[in-house]
């Protein structure tokens, strides 16, 4: 091993131990950002040693370089755009869309490769077969949820015969994997299973409403790490195998965390639908009993006169760009001696931890947000809940058996002494049942668009009581 | 099979163990900063794509080395960026503002440290 080589090595550990570390000091929001920093550094050291590497190796030509160079600075030109102009409400777009990119470079690398030494061992073939499947999935499936979460189909697509046809692709993309492994020694073969699995992305994808967009980004998130780290098998490249993983695993713990908030399977999550088969047992109940609407000057005086308010966001606040309403009443209120916090369920909103940046957007402090197992015991000494377009985790007939939330930890709303639901209408929420809190004696129901309602709430509070 | 391949799974398998117990217990808070970190991370498949140039040929070689190493750079560069912007909008509750009024102070919950626990039984 030449001193290059060694050197090489040495720094492609430096990088992948920033990895570890900027990812454990992503535990704590104190260090998170040093964290990032970090893990930053590390990528920096890795390319760099990369770069050296293929320097010493003495094959770089011109249109090697021109076609590395270009790419990379057409890729990052994009990159830093996207990054700097994103609105906070459109981050879950973002990710996706990095999580497209990412499995999409990754699939390539598995496709590049093999056209060059289309007779790889075994072990490799093994590899590129997976990467590329994981890669294709991620590519197209990512791309499908980007567009999704943009608004362009809103909720769940499915067709008949959609099931048909996935399983003719598994077919199709296994068969012709399998081919390859075995020694097919054709580029051909491997583009059939390119094409079944950019597919089956899609497919898998579309079925999928918007509620259950946290599990899938998550997921999305963890096939791409996983198709890196395959990657790296092809390449036989040590860093990518180590990132790889890394996210692989990070991104499987927080798809279980998530699918754990609504008590449902990551498996039925793919099959597509809210809780299936329980759906439709249930329709005693809610529906029919009278709801008390209630004016803005109400609302009001109800929580300038609360010494305990929580408030419950949803995905409506983030949908009507209310954060920094929110925000705005809730440092009024504070200011007249109203405790004011912020309860947030697991999977509100549309990726994991949705509701925490809006709301660090709007420049709330971290600390007044509470997590569910946190804030549920201080409802009962709560005087008013505001809940902001969340709707299916604050329905408590999902602590009765037999319906489609049932079972699903949800925030105790209920147990505050009254409750207050800003919302458009009385539409359900993506569970499409009833939600019980609505009907209850002490809940009064606001009815407006966040945005524009919490503006009124601030200017009334203000002539009111200011 | 070759030892090298045997050489990788072992370090695949063990950073996917580092990985698990490395996340294991993130707060909801940073949720979204992890993944989109953890995003950032992928984008190390940039260090894939510049080994791929080392060794591919032919237009079609040069075209998905191009459009990999844009896809890569695009992933790692904008997955760092907006990670770094998300984080800096986290911030602690401000020292509260001197206020004239104590009767209307609420109870402060644990935000702001106000006094060190003193007696017995508040040790360590």
């Amino acid at each position: 091993m030449s001193a290059v080589d060694t050197g090489v090595r040495l720094a492609s550990l430096g990088g992948a131990a920033c990895f570890v570390l900027g990812l454990h000091l992503m535990n704590s929001p104190a260090t998170a950002r040093r964290g990032n920093l970090l893990s930053a550094f590390g990528m920096v050291v890795a390319v760099l040693a990369v770069g050296v590497q293929v320097v010493d190796g003495g094959s770089m030509t011109g249109p090697r370089w021109g076609a590395l160079l270009a790419g990379t600075a057409v890729g990052s030109a994009a990159g830093l755009y996207s990054a700097r102009s994103v609105a906070m409400t459109a981050m879950p777009q973002l990710v996706s869309l990095f999580n497209a990119v990412g499995g999409g470079a990754a699939a390539l690398i598995a496709i590049a490769d093999y056209a060059h030494d289309s007779s790889p061992s075994a072990g490799i073939a093994t590899a590129t077969v997976l990467d590329v499947i994981i890669g294709g999935i991620t590519f197209s499936g990512s791309l499908i949820a980007a567009a999704k979460l943009q608004g362009r189909w809103s909720g769940s697509i499915s067709f008949s015969g959609g099931r048909a046809v996935s399983v003719l692709l598994s077919v199709a993309a296994l068969a012709a994997g399998i081919a390859v492994i075995a020694g097919a020694d054709n580029v051909a073969v491997l583009l059939i299973v390119v094409v079944a699995a950019l597919g089956l992305g899609v497919l898998m994808v579309l079925p999928i409403g918007g509620a259950d967009m946290p599990v899938v980004i998550s997921l999305l998130n963890a096939f791409t790490g996983t198709a890196v780290a395959m990657a790296g098998f092809v390449l036989s490249n040590a860093t990518l195998t180590i990132a790889g993983a890394l996210v692989g695993a990070s991104g499987a713990i927080l798809t279980k965390l998530m699918a754990d908030a609504m008590n449902r399977s990551v498996p039925s999550i793919i099959a597509g639908g809210f809780g299936t088969g329980a759906v439709g047992v249930e329709v005693s109940g809610a529906s029919g009993r009278p709801v008390r609407a209630i004016a803005v000057d109400d609302v009001a005086l109800q929580l300038a006169y609360a010494s305990k308010v929580i408030i419950v966001p949803g995905y409506g606040l983030a949908a009507a760009q209310a954060q920094h309403e929110v925000r705005e009443l809730a440092e009024l209120l504070e200011s007249r001696g109203v405790d004011v916090s912020y309860a947030i369920h697991p999977v509100a909103g549309r990726m994991p931890g949705h509701m925490n940046v809006l709301l660090a957007e709007a420049n709330v402090p971290y600390d007044q947000l509470k997590e569910m197992e946190e804030v549920n015991s201080e409802f009962d000494r709560t005087d008013v809940a505001l809940v902001i377009g969340a709707n299916d985790v604050t329905n408590p007939a999902a602590r009765r058996p037999g319906n489609a939330v049932s079972g699903m930890p949800i925030l105790d709303v209920d147990h505050a002494r009254s409750v207050i639901v800003v919302k458009r209408s009385m539409a359900s929420g993506y569970a499409g049942i009833d939600n019980d809190l609505y009907t209850d004696p002490k809940t009064s129901m606001f009815f407006s668009d966040a945005k524009k309602g919490l503006a009124a709430l601030v200017t009334a509070t203000k002539t009111l009581v200011g | 099979m070759t030892s090298g391949f045997v050489g990788d799974l072992t370090v695949f398998i063990l950073a996917l163990l580092v990985g698990f117990e490395v996340i294991s217990k993130v707060p909801a808070t940073l949720h979204t900063p992890l993944m989109s970190g953890a995003n950032s991370i992928h984008g190390v498949v940039l260090v894939g794509v510049v080994l791929l140039s080392s060794f591919v040929d032919g237009p079609v070689g040069y075209l998905l080395t191009f459009v990999a190493a844009a896809f890569a750079a695009a992933n790692v560069v904008g997955g760092y960026v907006v990670t770094d912007r998300m984080l800096r909008m986290f911030r602690r509750r401000p020292v509260p503002p001197p206020r004239v009024d104590a009767a209307m102070e609420p109870a402060v919950e644990s935000a702001v440290p106000t006094e060190p626990p003193t007696g017995p039984g508040a040790a360590a």
